[in-house]
């Protein structure tokens, strides 16, 4: 499904990404865990289409297409979802108007007719029972005065409402209290199927409690480090990423 | 010589006796303004002398005023010789089918979605018999009249209803209020008169039509409404289509009169001529607007989307004379490329607990200025007097300007002002969280600026709000990268 390339970014000079390999196939789980400053976001950042990097280097084909060619809102359509670490407030406009846009304009770059009302409505009381998400958040602005834990489980009712091939979370665990942290995985968990990945970023391997990988990659400065089955967290997690540093160096 | 001509010669020849000449090919006066050109208008409008009288004496102050300078707008001083001031309505179709017409108004046509047959009236085009509008007008006159009410042309009044006119013209907006007022008085080409009987509340919108009715209105409007005693109205003024017009100083007048237990909702949506992307052109909106609370327990609402005009100068007002009355402001004012809006309210409050609502919404785009100014004045008298005021600015792009001047002036200390300002920038972050979610950058930016303009926008009759939103899309079409 995704197959990522030698590939190279930087921003205003700076080379963050150093040559990233990665190969996802469907119906996979791949996480994706370093130190600070490793370039864990970027990555996400880079796949999403965020215009501040620039990519040096290497090639990003996503089920057949050169992704590097395509803009965010193409990258969308074509089944790219970035759950933000940060999700931002938009003011003003509600969360089912956002919704209903964003749904519509997927659904149209996909060839699909737009949904009416009364279907929008169903599909979103539906993806929304699937992360507790209380209803009374649809009339509020796009996460104005939601919680850190709505926030989050706002981002994977949205990933249910737009069917995404590729969903990238991003830090998504950071901020959550347990109970919150399951919901939000649990949900991710009813939504994976042959059809979709995932690629899970996370510093902790707390999440992968909840979410098992089938990989883990470790990112250090710049370039994926060390591959392996999910044993590899638990591993991490025990030594510590100095180790892997001064192995790296050594 | 034609019939028509003969008139105008008749009317003219009596009165001039400088050598006053008249293109009569054209209708229209030649430029220039000094008494005789308001002779001329008024002889050509068939006025009553009364009129001519009150049209001199606003010219004579006029001649002793001196243009404002204190709006934060910026334009070539204007010649007030090189102007003409009458030009009659065109009476033949410009154009014979919509393939003359500039393609580029029919495109925006079509993105307001506004009907084909509506599109031939709003450019010019020879239209059916079957829509024309003068019997669409007669249908709604005839059900208005049943009620007492009336509607019509300020020409018409004048002659139909000179005791209203007389009564009232004039009588919030004073001959000498401002230099452009005072403009406005002297030359005015035409407008609306409406009168709202004691307890009749007015059935629909005075708008049905207008968007047909508004042609050829003219670069002076005027306009007076008067809301008898317990009386309801709400009017629409303006047009979401654009409006091209070769007039590049436009100076409308507006009074609104809300007697006891009236009120009176009036909605602006303007569209002028904005001027090219290099700022080149565009017209010159000089406005005054005003209304009184006259009665107690009366009620004065201004709603205005602006998005046109090179230049716009404009703050409609109320007078909170009656006890208990209120006003209300509510405004969005979008400004891209090189557009300069100076633009607000005064609301004056005289009456004891008089309450006043303030919106103000600035959108500014492009290399543009936008500016809010706005008074509150509390009375000596005007015990328990109440003010609330919001005044938002959003920036799109690093290049605009977002200015405010809010005046507050207190007399009384009894009474409660509350003003409320923001400032913000449509960031990067947002227009990424929009494009990862499948919606470009020019949706997300009109979805952005909508949710920006609700407030305002819920209180415009759901049809002009719907169309509203379509022009601001419209209007910020290509000021993001």
């Amino acid at each position: 499904m995704l197959t990522i390339k030698n590939l190279h970014a930087s921003i205003n000079g700076k080379e963050i990404l150093k040559g990233i390999n990665l190969e996802i196939a469907a119906g996979e789980v791949h996480a994706i865990m370093g130190p600070n400053g490793s370039g864990k976001s970027t990555l996400s950042s880079v796949l999403a289409g965020k215009e501040d990097y620039e990519i040096t280097q290497g090639e990003v084909i996503f089920r057949g297409k050169d992704l590097l060619e395509l803009s965010p809102e193409e990258r969308a359509g074509e089944g790219i979802f970035l759950a933000f670490q940060y999700p931002v407030e938009i003011p003003g406009v509600s969360m089912t108007n956002f919704m209903r846009t964003a749904v519509n304009e997927v659904r149209e770059y996909r060839g699909l007719d737009a949904l009416d009302a009364k279907a929008f409505l169903a599909l979103s009381k539906e993806k929304q029972a699937l992360v507790e998400l209380d209803k009374k958040l649809a009339g509020r602005s796009v996460n104005e005065g939601f919680s850190g834990g709505e926030k989050k489980r706002n981002e994977i009712y949205q990933m249910a409402m737009l069917n995404p091939y590729l969903s990238i979370l991003d830090e998504t665990d950071s901020g959550l209290d347990i109970d919150a942290l399951r919901i939000v995985s649990e949900g991710v968990n009813k939504l994976k199927s042959a059809e979709n990945a995932f690629l899970v970023i996370t510093h902790y391997q707390r999440l992968l409690d909840y979410i098992v990988p089938d990989f883990v990659h470790v990112l250090y400065d710049g370039r994926i480090v060390k591959t392996g089955p999910k044993e590899l967290a638990l591993e991490l997690e025990d030594k510590g990423y100095d180790h892997i540093k001064k192995e790296v160096e050594a | 010589m034609s019939d028509s001509n003969k008139i105008i010669d008749q009317a003219v020849s009596s009165e001039y006796k400088w050598g006053f000449y008249t293109d009569l090919e054209n209708d229209t006066a030649p430029p220039g303004l000094s008494e005789d050109t308001i002779r001329f208008i008024s002889a050509r409008k068939e006025e009553p002398g009364w009129m001519l009288d009150w049209r001199l004496k606003a010219f004579r102050a006029w001649e002793q005023m001196t243009e404002p300078d204190w709006a934060h707008v910026q334009y070539p001083k204007i010649n007030y010789q090189d102007i003409i001031y009458y030009s009659a309505p065109r009476k033949g179709p410009k154009y014979n089918s919509l393939d003359e017409v500039d393609p580029e108004i029919l495109e925006t046509f079509n993105k307001l979605g506004i009907s084909l047959e509506e599109q031939k009236v709003l450019s010019g085009v020879a239209v059916d018999a079957v829509i024309d509008s003068i019997s669409v007008k007669t249908t709604f006159r005839e059900k208005l009249s049943e009620l007492g009410i009336v509607f019509c042309s300020m020409s018409e009044a004048i002659k139909e209803y000179p005791e209203l006119v007389k009564k009232y013209l004039g009588s919030v907006v004073p001959v000498r209020d401002n230099y452009f007022a005072a403009l406005n008085c002297a030359v005015f080409s035409d407008g609306s008169f409406v009168y709202i009987p004691k307890g009749v509340r007015c059935p629909m919108e005075l708008s049905t039509y207008f968007r047909i009715n508004a042609i050829n209105t003219g670069q002076f409007e005027r306009t007076l409404i008067v809301a008898d005693e317990g009386s309801y109205v709400s009017y629409l003024e303006g047009c979401t289509a654009p409006m091209r017009d070769e007039n590049q100083l436009h100076a409308a007048v507006v009074e609104l009169v809300a007697l006891r237990d009236a009120e009176i909702k009036y909605s602006t949506v303007q569209n002028w001529y904005p001027g090219n992307k290099e700022g080149k052109g565009g017209i010159y909106n000089f406005v005054t607007k005003r209304g009184i609370c006259k009665g107690d327990n009366s009620k004065i609402s201004w709603t205005q989307v602006e998005t046109g005009s090179a230049v716009t100068w404009k703050y409609p007002s109320v007078i909170l004379k009656g006890d208990h009355s209120i006003g209300e402001f509510y405004s969005v004012a979008l400004t891209n490329n090189f557009q300069q809006a100076d633009t607000g309210t005064k609301m004056i409050h005289l009456g004891r607990n008089t309450r006043s609502t303030i919106v103000s919404k600035g959108i500014s785009a492009g290399k543009s200025n936008n500016s809010y100014r706005g008074l509150v004045k509390i009375g000596r008298e005007a015990e328990g007097a109440r003010n609330f005021s919001q005044c938002d600015s959003l920036l799109i792009g690093s290049t605009c300007g977002a200015h405010t001047f809010p005046y507050i002036e207190c007399d009384n200390p009894s009474a409660k002002v509350e003003h409320e300002a923001t400032t913000s920038k449509i960031a990067e972050d947002q227009l990424f969280y929009c494009n990862q979610r499948g919606i470009n950058t020019e949706k997300a930016v009109s979805l952005i600026v909508n949710g920006y303009c609700k407030e305002v926008f819920n209180q415009l009759p759901m049809e002009f709000a719907v169309e509203a939103q379509k022009l601001l899309s419209i209007s910020l079409e290509g000021s993001v990268g």
